[in-house]
């Protein structure tokens, strides 16, 4: 199946629901609005013609406090039919004090997206509502804030030790 | 005298106790069997029958309770940071630590935006050896445990603190 094929089928299923699409770069993208992810996604892996069996990645973007969005990027491929299908999600970005943005989980359409999506948590800051285990995947469990933001600032110490090179005493001797 | 030597029937050394015993100790380092990233590679190549470690009675063991040095082979990152500080202190005194590669010396190339590396694996432990490299080769490695027999050849395990630290004060500067 083709993009415009694609396209079409989950318009047609979706009437209510704003779909756009960019087709600028090598691969066309379909631009969802982010509360939408879940519902298109079941539909997309188990209607018969277009059966998503392979969700590839996940891809979570800050684009910093400047434009003040988020952005997420799901790669799928039917691996029967052989077609790919690139979605992406753009929604606000949050301020320090506010809570982090929330978006709907796959994880109960592809088990893969179970650690995608605590990455994604870990590193970027995106909360995903209806995760089974929303816990920091890489870094340890009291880390501080979420490193891949563009305006981190790494904490000062973590249990005692410095964490930048210059301000950090050695060991007494 | 030298072929009695050989064959076994000389029947006597002499030496003194505290020789003795640092000689045992550098013969027998026993490093703790664990590695953190790729440094660890080249430190098992050099286990590894082509560099044999085992010829310099160095084998590694699966506890910090019956090892004498860690050989910290790779970045250390802060979550890793508290488990190193644990199995450091789980090890029997005298105690050894060999720093292997830049992570671990200073935090190499994650010295500037590497947020999870720790700067240096002595901000948490006190380093015997550094070892310098990228990984280092084994040689470098086995020349960073000829660098740690040297210091405990030259150490003394018998003699009362006291006695060392007024022999360093009186000590006569030539």
């Amino acid at each position: 199946m083709t993009f415009q094929e694609i396209t079409e089928v989950i318009t047609n299923h979706f009437p209510q629901t704003k779909i756009d699409g960019d087709l600028k770069g090598p691969q066309p993208i379909l631009i969802l609005p982010s509360d939408a992810i879940a519902d298109v996604c079941q539909f997309l892996h188990n209607d018969d013609r277009l059966f998503f069996d392979y969700l590839a990645c996940i891809t979570g973007i800050d684009n910093g406090p400047g434009l003040n969005t988020m952005e997420l990027v799901y790669n799928l491929t039917s691996i029967p039919y052989g077609h790919d299908l690139m979605i992406k999600i753009v929604f606000p970005r949050n301020t320090e004090c506010e809570p982090l943005p929330a978006v709907p989980t796959v994880s109960h359409i592809w088990r893969t997206a179970d650690w995608h999506e605590r990455e994604i948590f870990d590193l970027v800051g995106i909360h995903f509502e209806g995760h089974p285990d929303q816990r920091r995947i890489l870094l340890p469990e009291d880390w501080e804030g979420h490193p891949l933001r563009k305006d981190y600032a790494a904490q000062d110490r973590y249990h005692g030790i410095y964490v930048k090179y210059e301000d950090g005493p050695r060991l007494a001797e | 005298m030298s072929d009695r030597i050989k064959n076994g029937d000389g029947g006597i050394i002499l030496t003194n106790a505290e020789d003795l015993m640092n000689w045992a100790r550098l013969s027998s380092l026993w490093p703790m069997g664990f590695g953190l990233a790729c440094c660890a590679i080249e430190m098992m190549a050099t286990y590894a029958s082509h560099y044999d470690l085992e010829r310099f009675g160095i084998m590694p063991r699966p506890s910090p309770r019956q090892s004498d040095v860690m050989i910290v082979a790779g970045t250390v990152t802060f979550k890793m940071a508290d488990r190193i500080r644990r199995l450091y202190e789980q090890m029997p005194e005298p105690r050894y630590v060999i720093s292997m590669g830049s992570c671990s010396n200073c935090g190499g190339p994650y010295w500037e935006h590497g947020y999870h590396v720790v700067k240096g694996v002595d901000r948490i432990i006190p380093v015997d050896v550094y070892v310098p490299g990228c990984p280092p080769r084994p040689e470098a490695l086995i020349g960073g445990f000829m660098k740690l027999q040297e210091k405990i050849r030259g150490e003394h395990p018998l003699a009362p603190e006291l006695f060392l630290e007024v022999e360093e004060k009186f000590a006569v500067v030539s």
